[in-house]
């Protein structure tokens, strides 16, 4: 299932933030799209998945937007 | 040791909190970051804002840290919270606006709720004894395990020897000799334990972990709340704060202008909240208007905004105001010289 996240307007470590609180309430193999207006977050997002144990299957830049889909990977 | 202690490990991004963690691990501890945002943390916004800084790339010292450990790592908002432990700090501020003891009172009392809720044993953090003028002396170091709530549950693994055993000491969790007697502000034994277990290009911050120990940074908070005539602060106060040059002119209003495109493009997502002001005739800054203006003000403000911009010489500059209703009016101005800017007007 695909969920969004509209973390605009915002700067990081916010979109990390609600990120991770979102993440917590979906399941193992879930998707979110996470779309921010800070370019942190393409750094940030990432990095945040790596150590906690989930994928990033997308990152793209668009409109000064950029739009990272996360797999959710584990508990 | 049989029980596999599990603790949570306060982490700021800096050097002092990557150690304490690692010492940790060593020991066989099952360790979890966590991290407080106050809205004032010295990671990423300016980043966001100014275009020169882009070029540079971005990292995050608390996920950094957390990488280079494997552990997890919990960033936690106290925004809303930590208005509070700015406005009324119990313990007073330290040399700027930054209230240093009752932030790591709060900070580990919120670390202890967390422990609680999640089935961990203690609260590791990276203070080290007569490092801050604050908040790590060896006289404040009980009043933060005590007004906390952390009691012995706290324990400062780069300067444990140094201080009265703790829960995790005594009951074989952790062992006291495999920990550090460091203390005062010498720099080098940290450096030396980091070179041991192989930690590079880790965050040196000149000050402290945030924008409250910036003299320049205090300064304008504590204009805006005696403009204003009350201590408070929104989110983007905040984030206003960090950008422009701030000048007074008036005690009423308060000019914010932009010092480059990226901060003149961040600004213009507050057109709507505040008056703002654009040369138009010349390339020049965006001027955000914070307070109240009449006509006067608003030419003075305009005229301001003029020797800002690339028609500072000229005798005529056109500057076009746009009031939060989208009215917008053109004001045909002469720069006023910088010998009409008082310094005190700088905020
Ligand atoms: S420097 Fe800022 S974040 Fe760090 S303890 Fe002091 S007030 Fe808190």
């Amino acid at each position: 299932m695909i969920h969004k996240l509209d973390a605009r307007r915002m700067f990081c470590p916010m979109p990390v933030i609600r990120t991770q609180d979102k993440i917590k309430e979906l399941a193992v193999g879930d998707l979110l799209e996470v779309t921010s207006t800070d370019p942190g977050a393409l750094s940030d997002i990432p990095a945040w998945c790596r150590i906690n144990g989930h994928k990033v299957v997308d990152c793209r830049e668009q409109d000064d937007e950029v739009i990272i889909t996360v797999e959710v990977c584990s508990e | 040791m049989s029980h596999q202690a599990k603790a949570v490990a306060l982490i700021s991004g800096g050097l002092d909190s990557l150690l304490a963690a690692k010492v940790m691990l060593e020991q066989g501890v099952h360790v979890e970051g966590i991290n407080f945002y106050t809205g004032f943390c010295v990671e990423g916004h300016t980043h966001a804002i100014r275009k020169q800084d882009k070029a540079k790339p971005k990292r995050n010292n608390a996920l950094w840290s957390a990488e280079q450990l494997g552990i997890k790592l919990h960033i936690v908002d106290i925004v809303e919270e930590y208005k509070d432990v700015l406005l009324n700090p119990k313990h007073g501020y330290g040399a700027n606006m930054n209230p240093c003891l009752d932030c790591k009172i709060f900070m580990v009392h919120k670390a202890q709720q967390w422990i609680e809720e999640n089935g961990f044993d203690f609260i590791i953090t990276g203070e080290v004894v007569g490092q801050r003028p604050m908040s790590q002396r060896k006289d404040t170091m009980p009043v933060v395990a005590r007004e906390s709530g952390a009691e012995d549950r706290l324990l400062r693994p780069l300067c444990a020897q140094n201080l009265p055993a703790t829960l995790p000491e005594r009951e074989g969790w952790v062992d006291r000799d495999r920990m550090y007697g460091f203390s005062g502000r010498n720099r080098k034994p940290q450096m030396a334990l980091a070179k041991e277990f192989g930690f590079e290009d880790y965050a040196k911050p000149a000050g402290g972990c945030c924008f409250l120990t910036d003299e320049s940074y205090s300064a304008k908070l504590v204009d805006l709340w005696d403009a204003r005539g009350k201590r408070e602060y929104e989110m983007d106060d905040i984030m206003l704060l960090k950008v422009g040059r701030h000048i007074r002119p008036r005690p009423h209003f308060k000019l914010i202008i932009g010092r480059e495109e990226g901060e003149n493009k961040f600004m213009q997502g507050y057109t709507k909240i505040y008056i703002s002001l654009k040369t138009t005739s010349h390339a020049g800054p965006l001027t955000l208007l914070d307070g109240v203006a009449n006509d006067d003000d608003l030419l003075l403000a305009a005229r301001i905004t003029a020797r800002f911009s690339q028609g500072k010489g000229d005798e005529k500059v056109s500057v076009e105001v746009r009031r939060t209703n989208g009215e917008v009016t053109s004001l045909d101005v002469t720069p006023l010289p910088a010998s009409e800017i008082p310094e005190a007007w700088y905020v």
